[in-house]
């Protein structure tokens, strides 16, 4: 799946898109950034709520390609920023974790 | 609308230090002048113009119910209400901060939203002071003044620049700096970065830590990482300056979290810290003192080790 898939398909708002497009091989949902460190996958999605500049951080750490923000949740400049800087794409959504979880898993061809 | 003109997470290390270790109960202005919700806007606005002050919090013992601002009272008079009680009239849409948080939270609030004081709450929510920007201005000014004396009498060593992967590296953290927060981490794995390291290596070090790093900011009184990267393996120590764990073996228990509620609320606090940090390390230790602090040691190799292979 590529990060076009979750802007065209999906119809989610991209608030920062790194140049070129992303391949997008894996996804992880939670809330709880230390469980996102220990376990989400590389070159993964990231859906949750925290919509802060420590997301972007602990994204990097894990290598995590693209955050979701489910729930129409916004990203504060600070965020944005961070994001820009470690090249990771930002994407925001009226889904809540469930509904963009199982979306995506079809994107990614799981189900 | 007033701002305060420290930016949050650019401004000068000493500044940024301040801001985090003072706490909102350091600055905020305590036992407020508050309203009834029987109080008449007029009661209200008198109480302002006696006491000079531009919002009265309405509460009820010490549970705050909403807040009556100048514009409140201007409104009314405008409108013919200034009669009415205030509790039909106050501002019921609170944003209220916590005594305990870094004043750091203030600025950024008093620079996001268009309220020019916020209303302080205790651990069991009770009102218990009020912030504007100026406690904040005048608690700052009286601060840099003491930390520019002491810069003045003691002057930093610069770090020398990393061109090589061998050497060793501090980094200060400071107790509740969220926005800082993974700073050494992320040098961390730029520099394995920089030299090759394979990146399922590089990931397992920067997990650590950012893991050892965010129990810092969590956790301690405040801190140093160290970094020190040899040919073959890097080492990732965290020191604390307390307070200690009282029992490891609970700390080291996937979900056993002391982290309190504001901390969780970021999305951290989970427990799972120390035991993410301890399985990605090849090696791992921890030692703890109630008065002398935490010191964590996490080593992580380059390459498999003989026996891996074997």
């Amino acid at each position: 799946m590529t990060l076009q898939y979750l802007i065209e398909t999906l119809g989610y708002k991209p608030l920062y898109k790194p140049q070129g497009d992303i391949e997008i091989k894996d996804a992880y949902t939670s809330d709880l950034l230390s469980d996102v460190m220990g376990k989400a996958p590389e070159e993964s999605v990231l859906i949750t709520v925290q919509g802060h500049r420590n997301t972007v951080a602990v994204a990097s750490l894990a290598g995590i390609r693209a955050i979701v923000l489910c729930s129409r949740r916004g990203a504060p400049d600070e965020m944005l920023d961070a994001a820009a800087q470690e090249q990771i794409a930002v994407l925001s959504t009226p889904d809540n974790q469930f509904t963009a979880s199982w979306k995506i898993a079809r994107g990614l061809e799981l189900v | 609308m007033q701002t305060i003109p420290i930016n949050t997470y650019t401004s000068p290390t000493v500044i940024l230090e301040l801001i985090y270790r003072l706490k909102i109960k350091d600055v905020m202005s305590r036992n407020p002048y508050t309203a009834s919700p029987e109080s008449s806007m007029r009661d209200i606005q008198k109480l302002m113009r006696e006491k000079s002050i531009t919002g009265v919090p309405v509460v009820e013992g010490k549970r705050i119910l909403g807040i009556v601002s100048m514009d409140d009272i201007i409104q009314a008079l405008d409108k013919g209400y200034i009669e009415e009680p205030a509790s039909a009239h106050m501002s019921r849409n609170l944003i209220v901060l916590e005594d305990d948080m870094p004043v750091s939270f203030a600025i950024t609030y008093l620079d996001r939203h268009r309220y020019r004081r916020f209303p302080i709450l205790n651990k069991n929510k009770e009102l218990v002071g009020v912030i504007t920007s100026r406690d904040i201005t005048t608690k700052l000014l009286m601060e840099i003044n003491k930390e520019i004396d002491t810069m003045e009498k003691s002057q930093a060593a610069a770090q020398p620049p990393e061109a090589q992967l061998e050497g060793k590296r501090v980094y200060r953290i400071r107790k509740h700096d969220f926005e800082k927060a993974g700073v050494a981490s992320m040098e961390i794995k730029k520099r394995l970065k920089a030299h090759k390291i394979p990146s399922p290596v590089i990931r397992r070090a920067a997990i650590a830590a950012y893991e050892l790093e965010m129990n810092l900011v969590v956790h301690s009184n405040g801190g140093e990482i160290i970094s020190h990267f040899f040919n073959d393996r890097v080492e990732v120590t965290a020191k604390d300056q307390g307070p200690g764990i009282p029992n490891i073996e609970d700390a080291m228990t996937e979900g056993f979290t002391t982290a309190n509620p504001w901390v969780r609320s970021l999305g951290f606090g989970a427990g799972m810290g120390l035991p993410n940090a301890k399985r990605v390390s090849d090696d791992f230790s921890i030692t703890s003192q109630p008065v002398n602090g935490t010191e964590v040691k996490s080593t992580i190799w380059y390459y498999p080790t003989p026996q891996e292979v074997l």
